[in-house]
């Protein structure tokens, strides 16, 4: 009873020391995927943002890719999910977003540099709302292993050479050098649609909803069939998965396996590091056809989510990686094409890359400015990933050799009306 | 000191650390036996084994029960929202979607055809997995129970991949297996051609198969080697000194003896087949196109990595499998319960 009283007075008195610092503190939760090594460029700016503002600390859970797609929808659906994530499914996870608004320093400087992307990710009636800025921007494009095309003494097509000048160029090549890809393409519908642009796909119908299979898309899709047959493609891509799965050729890009690799720029950072002298590679802009040159636009978007306990200091966070200082230091040590259109504009200045790197993020940037607003309106329309998906898994079997194509498109059809209406039921 | 001094003290110390170790664990015990008396009064001797029950019973309802009623909940209802108070009733629509067929011999006439590729290439893989399984088991068993040289060494080593996890297995035989792995680097030094195991159906399902086997053939030789071990030898001397063939050995003595253990190894294999899905799914991928989607990576696909999550589709289905791997281990009872009688 004696040693009771000061042990009471002790905790108390440290309960009134300690209790309140722990109290204002905020800790974040920042979920984030890296293509290259802007995961380490984040944790270093996430580093100085917290020596200035000691009353924040954040936490970088640094996660593979697939996680964004499949586990993060689910945790922010349960309520559980982190205050912040970098995403690629814009739209797709749009109700869950914080409007910033109230919070932001200046919201008409978001509006100003990020307008157009906004509406990436505002859902459907939305125009106003705020929930995050681009971390890039991204251009779809060609890779060309420019050594291959040495050594085979093959021209390389030039600029508005179409995809099947291409695909000729290619797989003489590749005949020559004896690599086993001359053409490979992501599994991924965002790149066939880069395909699909230049075929004159329409996407949409007169009433605005989407009308996937057209004129247009069949004509890329039977391209990308047909280069399957006749040894264009390798199936390793596109026919060995099932599903949505995606499949890249980084590796076998990297290896010089592959003469023409259709990826984006986000690859450029990775290729830089990784291809080094092995091999001469260039970005040459994207091929055309009937329908024009236009690559598909995308990226990835920093957002915060409503279920965040720390509104205010999440949108503190946000002003201070959107400011411009920060963001062009961001751009410039990642190798990103800039998603703010005030940097866009002035330039990026990308000190850290090869002379071949800096001559690919040229490319990328002058391809920008040649997207159309069909490829844009695609990119940002809610239910974009639902096509991207079903093109992938009804292609991919049509080119595994289960269906014919006239199969595939009506599954196609079918699969993204159905997903469209279990979306909508509430 | 004498040596039986030496162990008369040991075992003083070991009767001591007993003796302490023994009032330490009865500590508990007395503590609960206040409680215990107070509830045997008040419900009476007859209900105390429901008392001593209801921990596993709250287990249970918690982790296998309370997630099978969840799951018929959102196997009635629709829409992409998470928590079941937000999910609209749709009665049997998932049902009714997942069995709408022309055909379910030809899953193209299905509108949900994926379900009925994983359910046609499930079959396939069982009726592959669990034939092969028994057989390269039982060949086993019967080596290992042999009197061979490094008959322990063998034994271990057949167990060991049961112990890796199948994610590893299959990445190690992704890497044998692809364009520039150990096989095809193996054929070429041989002067042949590299083999795309991964974008030719059957090759895929061979493999899948394979890898299956080769992981999972410890455990059912185990159970078999212990069938064999428990045969009376003195039917095997018998059948010696009437000079018995060995195949008739075989045949008459040693499955029809070993033919409990058989039926466990088929059963257990037929459920774990049906269950397929970490090996196949990171060996192949469910390809090429869908030439071993299995029907459990159809349920993890429609409800995760579909852009609409799908959970409703998802647990309708899960519920179908469910119902068949009841059936399969109604099966495995009564054929356990045949096997005691």
């Amino acid at each position: 009873m004696r040693l009771f009283k000061p042990l009471m007075l002790a905790l108390l008195s440290a309960a009134a020391i300690w209790g309140p610092a722990r109290a204002e503190t905020a800790t974040i939760r920042m979920t984030w995927y890296s293509d290259g090594n802007e995961g380490e460029v984040m944790a270093d700016l996430l580093k100085r943002f917290e020596e200035q503002n000691k009353d924040v600390k954040v936490v970088l859970d640094q996660v593979p890719f697939k996680a964004i797609n499949e586990n993060l929808p689910v945790q922010v659906a349960s309520g559980q999910g982190p205050d912040i994530a970098r995403v690629v499914d814009i739209g797709g996870l749009s109700r869950y977003y914080l409007d910033m608004r109230p919070h932001l320093k200046d919201a008409a400087y978001w509006e100003q540099n990020f307008g157009p992307f906004l509406e990436w990710m505002r859902p459907a009636g939305d125009t106003q709302s705020i929930p995050g800025f681009m971390t890039q921007l991204t251009v779809t494009g060609p890779f060309v292993n420019k050594t291959l095309f040495d050594q085979a003494k093959v021209p390389m097509p030039g600029a508005k050479a179409t995809w099947e000048d291409w695909a000729k160029a290619t797989k003489e090549v590749a005949a020559k050098v004896q690599v086993p890809f001359p053409i490979a393409l992501d599994r991924s519908g965002h790149r066939f649609y880069s395909l699909a642009m230049s075929q004159g796909t329409k996407v949409f119908g007169a009433n605005g909803e989407p009308e996937v299979v057209d004129e247009g898309f069949k004509r890329a899709a039977q391209l990308v069939y047909d280069w399957h047959a006749s040894g264009v493609m390798s199936k390793e891509l596109w026919g060995s998965v099932s599903g949505t799965a995606y499949r890249g050729a980084n590796d076998e890009f990297k290896n010089a396996q592959v003469v023409l690799y259709l990826s984006g720029s986000w690859q450029t950072s990775q290729f830089d590091k990784t291809v080094g002298n092995a091999f001469d590679w260039i970005v040459v802009p994207n091929p055309c056809g009937p329908g024009g040159c236009s690559s598909m636009p995308g990226g990835a978007a920093l957002v915060a989510f409503k279920s965040t306990q720390h509104p205010k200091e999440v949108a503190r966070l946000m002003d201070y990686l959107a400011s411009e200082p920060v963001l062009s230091e961001f751009y410039s040590r990642t190798l990103f094409v800039p998603g703010h259109l005030g940097l866009a504009k002035k330039g990026v200045a990308y000190p850290s890359a090869s002379p071949q790197a800096a001559a690919a993020l040229k490319t990328f940037t002058a391809s920008a400015s040649e997207i159309s607003p069909l490829a844009y309106r695609t990119q940002g329309y809610t239910n974009s990933r639902i096509i991207f998906n079903a093109v992938i898994s009804r292609l991919g079997q049509a080119i595994a050799g289960e269906t014919t194509l006239d199969e595939a498109y009506k599954r196609i059809t079918s699969d993204v009306a159905q997903q469209i209406a279990e979306r909508a039921k509430k | 000191m004498p040596s039986g001094e030496r162990i008369g003290l040991r075992g003083r110390v070991g009767a001591a650390l007993g003796a302490v170790a023994g009032a330490l664990a009865a500590l508990p015990m007395r503590l609960l036996d206040g409680p215990m008396q107070a509830c045997q009064r008040l419900i009476g001797a007859g209900r105390m084994p429901y008392v001593f029950l209801v921990p596993n019973f709250v287990v249970f309802g918690l982790f296998v029960f309370l997630p099978i009623a969840i799951n018929i909940v959102f196997s009635v209802t629709g829409g992409p929202a998470l928590f079941p108070s937000e999910r609209p009733y749709v009665g049997a629509g998932q049902y009714a979607y997942l069995f709408d067929c022309g055909s379910y011999l030809d899953p193209n006439s299905c509108r949900e055809d994926h379900f009925w590729r994983g359910v046609a290439n499930t079959a396939k893989f069982v009726l592959f997995q669990v034939s092969a399984m028994v057989l390269f088991s039982l060949v086993t068993a019967l080596v290992l129970n042999m009197k061979i040289r490094g008959r322990g060494f063998f034994r271990a080593v057949y167990f060991f991949p049961v112990l890796l996890s199948p994610v590893v297995v299959a990445l190690i035989w992704k890497w044998i297996l692809q364009r520039d792995g150990l096989l095809n680097a193996a054929i070429t030094t041989l002067g042949g051609q590299k083999v795309l195991f991964f974008i030719d159906p059957s090759w895929a399902m061979f493999w899948a198969v394979f890898v299956s086997v080769w992981a999972h053939m410890g455990f059912y030789t185990l159970i078999l080697l212990a069938g064999l071990q428990a045969i009376p030898a003195d039917l095997y001397e018998a059948a010696e000194m009437d000079a018995t063939p060995r195949w008739r050995v075989f045949r008459r003595i040693t499955l029809p003896l070993l033919w409990p253990n058989m039926i466990v190894v088929i059963v257990l294999a037929l459920i774990k087949g049906v269950q397929t899905f970490d090996e196949v799914f990171v060996l192949t991928g469910g390809g090429p196109g869908t030439a071993t989607l299995m029907v459990v990576q159809y349920i993890y696909e429609t409800a995760f990595a579909n852009q609409v999550q799908n959970f409703g589709l998802a647990a309708a289905a899960s519920v179908v499998l469910g119902l068949v791997l009841f059936l399969l281990t109604l099966a495995q009872l009564a054929l356990a319960r045949r096997k005691e009688s």
